[in-house]
C-alpha cells in the first residue's frame, strides 16, 4: 500500500525509513546488539518484554536502545494465549514503552509457531484498546484478512519457523497474502541469509524482520549491514519489475514477427 | 553413521548409544561444532542464570547417595517464613531474577501450605520461580502453579528399576512409578517448564540416557505446550553417601551434552555448580543454556552462614558477578531475566 510515486514504507500512518526490521535477542553482548542495530539502519526494533524488567527504569537492555532514533516494538514472545499477550502489552504501555506491539502468541516451545485463534482474539482486544498491532502469524491468507479486518497495522507471516534460518519457504502463500493485503506485509522469522531477505523483497513483501541470522553470525555487525544492502537491493529489484522466468531461450517475436514492417 | 549425523545437522534418539560411545571420539570436535551452531541458532549466545534456594533439608527418604538422607544424623533445618524472605532477598540482591526452590521430602514439616507460601514469597520478588521438590499429586502442582511456580525440576535419578529400589532404601521416594509419573502430573497442572534428568554415575550411563530421552520424547508429544530442560548432574560424594558406582568422566559428560544437543535442538540444558568453574566454561558452547551461579546447597546458606549441612559440595565457588563476567569474556550474554510474572 504505497503512495503513488513514492517508495516509503508506511505503517499505521508513520513513514518508516528502512524496510529491514530487527530483533534484539540472542546477541553475544548488548554492545554488539547496539552496533548491529546501527549497522542495520533499522528504524523498527523489536524487544521481548519477558527480557525487560518493567519495574526497573534502568533496565540494561532498554538503556542500549536509543529511542530518539528507533521505534521500539515490544513483543509478547512467551505468551501462550491471548490473555497473557494482552496483559503483557498493557503493562508495557503502562511502563512507557509505547503503543506499538508485535503480537506473538506461541503456545508450543519447539517451533514457536503462532496460534492463529489466540492471535486473532488478542489482536481484536488490543486494537480496540488503542494499540498498533503487528501480528506474527503463519502464512495463511485468510487469517491475514481476518487480522486486517480487526484493525492490525501489518500482517507478519513467517518465512519459516523462528530461528530456523531456512529462508523464504512460504512464498506461494505470502504471494496470495500480498495480492489481497491492504496493509504492509512483513515477512517475519526464518530468514537466514541476506539472499533470503532479498528474495522476500523481490517477491513483493513490503519489509522483513530479521533477528537470529544477524545475532548469531560470527560478525553480527557486518551481517546486519549485509541484510540492509540485501533489503535495499531486493526492493529495488521488485520496483524494477523482474522479467518472468522461462525454461527455454526464446526469440523475441517468433509468432508475430511477420507483422512487423 | 556419524557422517550422516554431520550431513543432516542433527541426530535421532536412536543415535544416542553411538554418540555416547568412544567410537565418536575421532569426530567429537566436528560434532561439538555442530552442537555449538545448533545451540547458537536456537538460543543465541546467551546463558540464563538462576540460583537454587534450599528451604529445608528435612527428609524421610533414605537415598544412598544424598547428604540429606534420613540415615544421616545431619542437623535438620527448615527455614521459617521470615528466614525464607531473608534468603530470597539475599538472592535477589545478587541480581538473580530466576530462582529454584529446593526441599527434601518431609511433607509434615514442608507441606503444601508451606510450599505455597514460599512460592508466593518468591513470586513477589522474582519473575521466574521454579521448584525442585518431592512428587505431588496433580492438584498439589496446580496449587503451586496458581501461586506462581512455572517450572518443575524432578529427576528420576535412574530408570533402572532394580537399581532404583537398591539405592532408595526407604521413604516415599522408593515409589518408582509415582516419581516417574510426576512430570506428567505437573504438565497437566499447567507447569510451563519441566526439567528431567538422571544422576550420572548411579546407573548404566547409556541405558539411563536412552530412557531419559524416550521419556522426554513421550512427554513433549503429550504436553506440547511445555518447555523441557535436561540436566546432567554428576553424582558427587556427599557426607555419608555412596561413591559413584561408575565415575562419569569429563569426556563422557562432554559427549553427553553434545549428544543431547544434536538429538534435541530445542531443549534447555542445565549445568549446575556441581561442576568446577573451568569445566563449566568448556562445556558451555557444547549446548548449555542455563547455569546456576554462586549456589549454596544448604537451607539459609545465602543469608546466614554455616548453619546446616550442604546437600552436595559446590565445585564452582565463583560469585554470580564473576560467573557473569566470565560469560561475557567467553562471548556470551548472561541473561538474568528471561521470563515475566505476567506469563502464566
Amino acid at each position: 500500500m504505497q503512495t503513488p510515486g513514492s517508495d516509503t514504507l508506511v505503517i499505521a500512518g508513520r513513514e518508516i525509513r528502512s524496510r529491514l526490521l530487527v530483533g534484539t535477542g540472542k546477541f553475544p553482548s548488548l554492545a554488539t546488539m547496539r552496533a548491529a542495530i546501527d549497522a542495520s539502519g533499522a528504524e523498527i526494533v523489536t524487544v521481548a518484554l519477558r527480557r525487560v524488567d518493567l519495574d526497573a527504569p534502568a533496565d540494561d537492555l532498554l538503556l542500549h536502545l536509543d529511542r530518539s532514533r528507533i521505534l521500539l516494538l515490544p513483543n509478547t514472545s512467551g505468551a501462550r494465549d491471548a490473555d497473557e499477550a494482552v496483559r503483557l502489552a498493557r503493562l508495557a504501555r503502562a511502563a512507557g514503552l509505547g503503543n506499538w506491539l508485535k503480537l506473538e502468541v506461541t503456545p508450543e516451545p519447539r517451533y514457536l509457531l503462532p496460534d492463529p485463534i489466540e492471535t486473532l482474539r488478542a489482536a481484536e482486544i488490543l486494537v480496540k484498546d488503542g494499540f498498533i498491532v503487528l501480528p506474527y502469524m503463519n502464512a495463511d491468507p485468510i487469517l491475514a484478512k481476518r487480522l486486517e479486518e480487526v484493525g492490525c497495522a501489518t500482517v507478519m507471516p513467517l518465512g519459516s519457523p523462528i530461528g530456523s534460518n531456512k529462508g523464504f519457504r512460504t512464498r506461494d502463500a505470502v504471494r496470495i497474502i500480498q495480492e489481497n493485503a491492504h496493509v504492509p506485509v512483513v515477512v517475519d522469522a526464518g530468514l537466514g541469509l541476506p539472499s533470503h531477505a532479498a528474495d522476500a523483497l523481490e517477491s513483493g513483501a513490503d519489509a522483513v524482520l530479521v533477528n537470529t541470522a544477524i545475532a548469531v553470525a560470527r560478525d553480527p555487525v557486518a551481517m546486519a549491514r549485509a541484510f540492509a544492502l540485501a533489503v535495499e537491493a531486493g526492493r529495488a529489484a521488485y520496483l524494477a519489475g523482474p522479467g518472468a522466468k522461462r525454461d527455454t531461450a526464446e526469440a523475441s517475436s517468433p509468432l508475430t514477427g511477420f507483422l512487423e514492417p | 553413521m556419524i557422517e550422516t549425523i554431520l550431513a543432516n545437522g542433527g541426530a535421532e534418539p536412536s543415535d544416542l548409544p553411538l554418540l555416547l560411545s568412544p567410537a565418536v571420539d575421532p569426530w567429537l570436535e566436528a560434532l561439538a561444532r555442530l552442537a555449538e551452531r545448533r545451540t547458537a541458532a536456537r538460543f543465541g549466545r546467551t546463558v540464563q542464570l538462576y540460583a537454587p534456594v534450599y528451604l529445608s533439608n528435612a527428609c524421610l527418604n533414605r537415598c544412598l547417595y544424598c547428604g540429606f538422607s534420613a540415615r544421616n544424623d545431619t542437623p535438620r533445618v527448615t527455614l521459617t517464613g521470615e528466614q525464607v524472605e531473608r534468603e530470597l532477598e539475599a538472592v535477589r540482591g545478587a541480581g538473580f531474577q530466576h530462582v529454584l526452590l529446593v526441599t527434601g521430602e518431609a511433607p509434615d514439616e514442608v507441606g503444601l501450605d508451606y510450599l505455597e507460601a514460599a512460592v508466593r514469597a518468591a513470586k513477589r520478588r522474582f519473575p521466574s520461580v521454579s521448584i525442585e521438590i518431592y512428587p505431588l499429586p496433580e492438584e498439589g502442582y496446580r496449587r503451586l502453579v496458581q501461586a506462581g511456580a512455572e517450572g518443575l525440576v524432578l529427576y528420576q535419578e535412574t530408570y533402572d528399576r532394580e537399581l532404583y529400589a537398591k539405592v532408595h532404601r526407604g521413604g516415599p521416594k522408593a515409589d518408582y512409578e509415582g516419581r516417574l509419573q510426576a512430570p506428567e502430573r505437573a504438565c497437566r497442572a499447567g507447569m510451563r517448564k519441566v526439567g528431567l534428568g538422571v544422576l550420572l554415575g548411579l546407573g548404566d550411563l547409556e541405558a539411563d540416557v536412552v530412557a531419559l530421552a524416550l521419556h522426554l520424547v513421550r512427554l513433549r508429544k503429550l504436553y506440547w505446550r511445555t518447555f523441557f530442560t535436561l540436566s546432567v548432574p554428576r553424582l558427587r560424594q556427599a557426607r555419608g553417601g555412596m561413591r559413584p558406582r561408575v565415575a562419569v568422566t569429563d569426556r563422557q559428560l562432554a559427549r553427553l551434552i553434545i549428544a543431547f544437543r544434536l538429538v534435541f535442538d530445542d531443549v534447555g540444558l542445565v549445568v549446575s555448580t556441581r561442576e568446577p568453574a573451568a569445566l563449566r566454561d568448556h562445556l558451555l558452547p557444547l549446548g548449555v543454556t542455563q547455569m546456576s551461579a554462586g549456589s549454596r546447597t544448604e537451607p539459609g546458606g545465602y543469608s546466614q552462614d554455616g548453619q546446616a549441612e550442604c546437600q552436595f559440595a559446590v565445585e564452582d565457588g565463583r560469585s554470580p558477578a564473576d560467573v557473569a563476567a566470565r560469560l561475557a569474556t567467553l562471548g556470551y550474554e548472561p541473561v538474568w531475566k528471561d521470563w515475566d510474572r505476567n506469563l502464566g
